[in-house]
């Protein structure tokens, strides 16, 4: 049950990009055509959720028996680092085509506060490892939904005639405002 | 004088929310206060006054191929560093900015001046550019947390400023009042700037 409200509550209530101000850059940098958007939310999910597992067990049986618990933040950051780069060399290796389409995305992702946020918040909230690794990949699904959405919505925007001033970044935030009104409703879900 | 320049493009023409949209998550987040604002470019700009001199004083040692990690690295020792400073000094306010204190370490600005400055330039003038780009983000964060605190709860800086008759919109302490008041600050930044322009372009025109 706790691993359904962690899943709901990751995709709607507490979305990362609406509600909690996670990935903004690039939220706002790669949501500009749809097909970008896709490619860079599943990269994403892919690196937070095994971020998430990685990072737990770092954390579990690394840094908390050897009383390390202030090398979190350098300790998580490398972990993700080499684990991005892992992924892109083992995606390289096995499917080109995959790799064509996300690499572009992947040495983006290790500057992606989403994923950092994640792997502390996790620790923060004392999650065991099942739970850690679904709040990873539910914070994840809901970052992609997010930006997906917003990218149909940009690319629908490109028609309509925007204010001079308010082109490009203004519109662009107005426009998420109106997003993240639209998911407050969620917050009567849980 | 040179270096005087470096401080003071950080403060207004690259100015890093309005002009160059780095650091956008702390901006969006942590700005429901004006104090709390406050609290965040300060510690952001000591992570990156440090980040820049140290990187500066070491980038002739650092490798081109491990630059990216060994930049992360010096970065998040120094958020580290702040951090614990901040937990043993401001504590009530240490809690309230919590998770973004160490995702000061992915905060674009810093990374971004690491990279595109701190390397290839002297120590002090790293040290200007550190200081005069941190500038401006705290500068930006107070503003942005001043207008959100004024609207959203009727007091700046934790002093009241209306009468008890004041319903203050709620929804700009929220998340939608961040994007919103930060859009439409942004478009208020271009239309100045561009009237600014027009007005330099009409002088010189009225001068040949």
């Amino acid at each position: 049950m706790k691993i359904l409200m962690i899943l709901v509550a990751g995709v709607f209530v507490n979305n990362f990009i609406l509600s909690k101000f996670l990935g903004i850059c690039s939220f706002l940098g790669v949501s500009k055509k749809l097909e970008t958007s896709v490619g860079m939310g599943i990269a994403v999910t892919f690196v937070m959720t095994m971020a998430s597992a990685i990072t737990y067990v770092v954390q579990y049986a690394i840094l908390n028996p050897c009383h390390l618990e202030y090398l979190q933040t350098i300790a998580f950051i490398l972990v993700i680092a080499a684990l991005v780069q892992f992924v892109e060399m083992v995606i390289k290796k096995t499917s080109p085509a995959l790799h064509q389409a996300m690499g572009v995305y992947l040495p983006l992702i290790t500057t992606n506060c989403a994923v950092l946020g994640v792997t502390i918040l996790n620790i923060q909230n004392s999650y065991n490892f099942l739970e850690s690794v679904v709040n990873g990949a539910a914070g994840a699904i809901g970052y992609t939904l997010a930006i997906v959405l917003f990218a149909g919505i940009r690319e629908r925007m490109e028609l309509s005639d925007i204010p001079e001033s308010l082109q490009g970044f203004p519109i662009a935030l107005i426009s998420s405002s109106l997003m993240a009104i639209a998911f407050l409703g969620f917050s009567g879900m849980i | 004088m040179n270096h005087f320049k470096h401080f003071t493009d950080g403060i207004i023409k690259e100015n890093p929310i309005f002009v160059l949209v780095l650091g956008m998550c702390p901006t969006l987040a942590v700005t429901t206060a004006a104090v709390n604002g406050l609290g965040m470019g300060l510690s952001t700009t000591a992570v990156l006054i440090g980040s820049n001199v140290v990187i500066s004083a070491l980038r002739k040692v650092i490798p081109d191929e491990i630059r990216i990690p060994a930049f992360v690295v010096i970065i998040a020792s120094f958020v580290t560093i702040v951090g614990m400073i901040m937990e043993a000094y401001t504590p009530a306010l240490y809690a309230t900015l919590g998770l973004y204190i160490p995702l000061i370490v992915v905060n674009c600005i810093i990374m971004g001046r690491a990279e595109a400055f701190a390397y290839s330039n002297t120590v002090l003038d790293s040290f200007f550019d550190g200081a005069g780009m941190g500038l401006g983000f705290t500068l930006s964060l107070i503003i942005l947390g001043s207008i959100r605190e004024i609207l959203g709860a009727g007091k700046i800086f934790g002093i009241s400023l209306f009468g008890s008759g004041f319903e203050p919109a709620l929804m700009f302490i929220m998340a939608p009042g961040a994007f919103l008041t930060l859009g439409l600050l942004m478009g208020l930044m271009n239309k100045l700037m561009k009237r600014a322009e027009e007005k330099k372009a009409a002088k010189e025109d009225a001068l040949s």
